[in-house]
């Protein structure tokens, strides 16, 4: 064994290894998206449009929060923990009670004659409110919306709402419409 | 076992660097790929407020952004400590919010416009009352899809 030179080491395959990990990194890193809560405007009211007729008492859901991020939900306190259960129990409204929101009956695809809730959501805040206190009440909101339409979509289906096709999902929407009006702000108790 | 015997000389043969390119175009694909290029300089302070009922945004291109916030250090001299409006680079107020909606829409495709979305970037301690004002600006602008940027809730 004589003096012998390190063999060079084979670098062709070099460009390979880095192709393998580009392409994995490619694969695999995900661009973070941005996300948030969907919500529809109302169009804007034509001044010359007669005021829509006045909804029954029982049938209006009423969420005001006030400049100190407080809850004042149908004239009584509530945290907002409770909401999303209330919400729910405001448009199923399992006992038929009388001063829960009305039903009417009305055809609906795959269901037939279904009683559908005439509730509607009325929510109002302070121009002091905080912004965060004001989407967590609408988290909340959708929550209950969409814990509905998935009891809903499993009893009917056994599968989750966001599973079923365009048909299926229309059919739970006319069920369950997220009916959330937006009062015009008071200014009350403005922060100076 | 010669093989394993230690070579005597102490030159080493020098490094093939053939495939140095190799790995830095990779690293400049990966960087490439992988960074969202910043569209804005941030005027203002926003720490997203947080939700669970989360939709993610698919077209970068659909969306135009409305930035609320307080400034930042810098501009504080100049703008106050208020909550401000930032459309693009620029500082402004409710009254512009009209004219650069439809200037967005203007730049968009003819059979992308109805599927404009607005995504409001607002820090979770502004008061309502601002907010309230865009909106009823955005309703004027006929910009009706609206999207409350929020960052996923941590359950714990």
């Amino acid at each position: 064994m004589g003096k012998r030179d390190v063999p060079e080491v084979n670098a062709g395959s070099m460009a390979d290894i880095a192709f393998l990990l580009l392409i994995f990194f490619l694969v695999t890193t995900t661009m973070d998206t941005d996300s948030g809560l969907m919500t529809q405007l109302p169009p804007p009211v034509p001044i010359d449009q007669e005021p829509p007729p006045p909804i029954k008492d029982r049938n209006v859901f009423t969420i005001l929060i006030n400049s100190k991020n407080q809850l004042l939900v149908k004239g009584k306190p509530m945290r907002v923990e409770e909401l999303k259960d209330a919400a729910k129990e405001f448009v199923m409204n399992p006992n038929r009670e009388e001063k829960m929101p009305e039903f009417k009956q009305e055809e609906v695809d795959f269901f037939g004659l279904y009683e559908v809730s005439k509730g509607v959501i009325s929510l109002q805040n302070d121009n002091g409110t905080q912004y965060a206190r004001y989407l967590l009440v609408q988290n909340e909101l959708q929550r209950a919306y969409s814990e509905l339409r998935n009891e809903l979509a499993r009893r009917k289906w056994n599968k989750d709402y966001e599973q079923l096709n365009d048909d299926q999902q229309k059919a739970i929407r006319t069920i369950y419409p997220q009916r959330i009006s937006e009062a015009e702000p008071k200014n009350i108790g403005k922060k100076l | 076992m010669a093989r394993f015997r230690k070579k005597k000389s102490g030159n080493q043969p020098a490094i093939n660097t053939a495939s140095l390119p190799d790995i830095v175009f990779m690293l400049l694909f990966f960087f490439m790929v992988s960074t969202t290029m910043k569209e804005v300089t941030m005027k203002v302070n926003i720490q997203a407020p947080e939700a669970t009922e989360l939709a993610k945004l698919e077209k970068k291109s659909l969306v135009t952004y409305i930035y609320v916030g307080v400034p930042t250090k810098q501009y504080q001299k100049m703008y106050g400590t208020e909550p401000r409006i930032q459309l693009n680079d620029v500082f402004a107020t409710v009254g512009d919010i009209q004219s650069y909606i439809a200037q967005e829409r203007e730049a968009m495709k003819e059979n992308d416009r109805p599927k404009m979305t607005t995504s409001i970037k607002a820090d979770y301690d502004t008061p309502m009352g601002i907010i309230t004002d865009i909106k009823q600006a955005l309703r004027k602008a006929q910009a009706l899809k609206l999207n409350y940027s929020a960052r996923q809730k941590v359950e714990r």
